[in-house]
């Protein structure tokens, strides 16, 4: 028995779970697998927080200012007042859990990262997301001991218990035994982003399905800012997936090219003078498109002036991946890069608090449409999920009223996994709509295309959900007549300030788009 | 083009007496993977391998398996090493329970960890220890556990997985947990290792056990302090 029902492991989950085992508050922790292999293992550059340990008069304003702007004034101020202000907290309380952060000679080194002009980016090395889930792992192992986290890995969502738009619980399937429960308690949504809606062209894991985001909206949950795709300047495709090449490379030094005339053309440093090659992602990812659209050939990241040290203290992993599958040492080799979908900005719509419109349901971390805006900066997606879960779990705590039900045995059908050439199929056609740079006509024919092939045939319930989910991130990139953060129509090239609201979808019967203003920022 | 034939011992469920099934398989693809063929294969296939993957960069562990005799992560193993024999064989995990096909339960692994009462009681800071880095980046995957010759489940050697996670712990170890936590090292992994070191040369995030080991030994058992320690 359980108060709070976790969906997902990674870092929104567990700080969640540990935040309400702290109030002696028990939870049930479901995870496709163990938190070892949550997406949030792979985030690698850092975390950022205005510590202001390099002496560069860092501020909570500076931070704040910097993700509202990066996010392109889409995010809610609120939140990210919260967000931000929390952040040096939270870093101190990762330290404080053994986190072997990169050192000054006294205080937590930081590192210069996108969109930012002070050094604000904690880190270690190069995997300063597993590095922070082994100690965050630890944590919570000393409450499943003690009896307040119960934890099922290899456990798959199915869909919520709803009752007069109240949720009371999830349906949940033991993926090794095939046994169906239905687990009873307030439902904190932590499931990832929708890497699975473009399989095998993402940065993310094939855990990150997006069937728990595609269900629960099918179900009435509405989500928000669907068209927010990240796509991260720095990949490389691999077998399978593409590969992150940290910001942390540019942070330290590393330098974007393409030839041009037989010369290597600097374009970011040419174009934006100031932050050069650590412009936030969307401009560096439009920039690369634009230059590989007008001068061909590949786009470069030349990291062979970065001094031997940060080789050896800050990027070491960095290194060894790219020799491993590039076969390439950076040192001495640009390396070709290319734009890929790293990051989902939209997702499950939540107030400041967490809260989802279906009473007793909250979500945090990438799932959730939170603190990024149109836009996340890097190093802000780990401070969102630890700071999200946190926030979730205050919300149940103070606000949510508890009720202890034993959990039920459910012996109906159990749904078939949706087919992958349809998967596919559905992936190829957003790819066609939702790229870097986005049209009216191209949307549309999507959109035409996907309804087609909704129209095909009878299919099952996790097919319907994913196709329903296409539908509406289509919808929502058609409805935003404007150009903002990820979000870039050559139809419309302008920000257009009646579209700085959520673009919100709601799905009751049929999809509808509608666009709520973004809250104005308390004075408190 | 890379032309292979897959064989993969196959089961339904863990009653059911395992067989080996073999599939052509062929791509254009030179850099592709066991993980990479796995995932193309169950595109065609009506009863589809079950196996478990999450990352495919070999930073999460959940693709453990042993290819021709010997525990890799399926994501880390390419295929061009088998083109000149044209054949590889794939199996699951033997030291734990398996579910169906390449699934293998590793709970036991997550339970050791925890009658090991592996967390910090109190605040502790590892002040950027690169011992404390290095046994982070453990994936609990469970390969050298596959390979040790003093591991099985259900004993009392909890393995290397369990050392490199003490590791961490041992930089910064609050006064309170030292007893505690020197005798879980004591009986769960100092005596129950025989020094065969098979575990040095499979560990797919190439973590330098042996050194964490000594060490650790050195910490937990001995009483002395870290050494290569900055």
């Amino acid at each position: 028995m359980q108060n709070v029902i976790i969906i997902g492991a990674g870092l929104a989950g567990l700080s969640a779970a540990v935040t309400l085992a702290e109030k002696q508050i028990s939870c049930a922790l479901i995870s496709l697998q163990n938190s070892e292999r949550a997406q949030s293992v792979l985030a690698e550059g850092g975390i950022n927080a205005a510590l202001n340990t390099m002496d560069e008069n860092d501020t909570v304003q500076n931070h704040y200012e910097d993700t509202l702007r990066g996010g392109v004034w889409l995010a809610d101020p609120n939140a990210v007042r919260n967000l931000t202000s929390h952040a040096p907290e939270i870093v101190r309380w990762l330290e404080n859990l053994g986190v072997p952060f990169n050192m000054t000679d006294s205080d937590i080194m930081l590192r210069n990262f996108g969109g930012q002009k002070k050094k604000r980016t904690a880190y270690a090395q190069s995997s300063t997301g597993k590095i922070i889930m082994t100690a965050l792992i630890d944590q919570v192992r000393k409450y499943e001991a003690s009896g307040l986290i119960h934890r099922y890995a290899h456990h798959n969502f199915i869909k919520l218990l709803l009752e007069n738009q109240i949720c009371s619980g999830v349906r949940i399937q033991n993926l090794y035994t095939g046994e169906i429960t239905d687990f009873k308690g307030i439902v904190l949504l932590c499931s990832g982003g929708l890497n699975g809606m473009f399989p095998a062209v993402t940065t993310g894991t094939t855990q990150n399905s997006g069937d728990v985001t595609a269900t629960v909206f099918r179900q009435g949950v509405r989500l928000g800012n669907l068209e927010m795709l990240q796509y991260h300047p720095t990949t490389i495709g691999i077998s399978g997936k593409r590969c992150l090449v940290t910001e942390a490379a540019r942070g330290e030094g590393g330098r974007l090219y393409i030839m041009k005339n037989n010369q290597k053309f600097y374009f970011m440093e040419e174009k934006y003078p100031e932050l050069k090659n650590l412009m936030p992602r969307d401009v560096v990812a439009r920039e690369m498109f634009f230059v590989r659209r007008e001068f061909g050939g590949e786009v470069f990241l030349d990291m062979t002036e970065l001094p031997e040290i940060a080789w050896q203290k800050k990027l070491s992993d960095l290194r060894l991946e790219i020799i491993h599958y590039l076969n390439l040492d950076p040192k001495s080799n640009p390396i070709p890069v290319r734009e890929g979908i790293h990051y989902f900005m939209g997702g499950i719509d939540t107030d400041e608090f967490h809260r989802t419109n279906i009473k007793n349901l909250f979500a945090a971390g990438e799932c959730c449409c939170q603190y990024h805006g149109a836009n996340r900066l890097g190093g802000n997606s780990m401070l969102g999920a630890l700071y999200g879960g946190r926030k979730a779990s205050e919300t149940i705590i103070h606000t949510a009223d508890f009720v202890s039900e034993e959990n039920i045995n459910y012996s109906g059908e159990i749904p078939s996994p949706a087919s992958p050439v349809l998967i596919q199929k559905i992936s190829q056609i957003l790819l066609s709509g939702l790229g870097i740079v986005r049209n009216q006509n191209s949307l549309q024919t999507a959109l035409e295309n996907l309804q087609s092939l909704s129209g095909q045939k009878e299919y099952n319930f996790y097919e319907q959900n994913r196709l329903l989910l296409a539908e509406a991130m289509l919808l929502s990139a058609l409805e935003r007549k404007e150009s903002r953060g990820a979000h870039y129509r050559e139809d419309y090239p302008d920000q257009n300030e009646e579209f700085r609201k959520t673009a919100v979808s709601e799905y009751d019967k049929t999809i509808r788009i509608f666009f709520r203003p973004i809250p104005e920022m308390r004075s408190d | 083009m890379i032309n292979l034939k897959l064989e993969i011992l196959r089961r339904k469920s863990p009653e059911e007496i395992p067989v080996w099934k073999c599939y052509d398989y062929q791509t254009p693809d030179d850099h592709a993977n066991i993980a990479s063929a796995l995932n193309d294969l169950n595109q065609n296939l009506e009863n589809p391998v079950r196996w478990e993957c999450s990352c495919l960069q070999k930073k999460c562990g959940a693709c453990a398996m042993i290819i021709n005799q010997k525990p890799r992560l399926a994501c880390d193993t390419p295929l061009k090493e088998f083109v000149k024999a044209g054949t590889v064989r794939i199996e699951p995990l033997r030291k734990f329970p398996v579910i169906a096909d390449l699934i293998v339960d590793r709970t036991i692994l997550f339970e050791n960890l925890k009658t090991m009462k592996l967390w910090f009681e109190e605040e502790a800071k590892t002040n950027g220890s690169q011992i404390a880095y290095e046994a982070s980046r453990c994936l609990q995957c469970g390969c050298c556990l596959e390979i040790c010759p003093n591991f099985y489940a259900g004993g009392d050697f909890a393995g290397m997985s369990a050392m490199t996670l003490t590791a961490r712990l041992l930089t910064a170890l609050p006064d309170s947990q030292k007893k505690e936590i020197f005798k879980a090292y004591r009986n769960y992994i100092y005596e129950g290792c025989g020094k065969s070191l098979a575990c040095r040369n499979v560990c797919p995030a190439g973590i330098r056990i042996d050194q964490l080991l000594v060490n650790s030994n050195a910490v937990a058992v001995w009483k002395r302090k870290f050494r290569h320690e900055k």
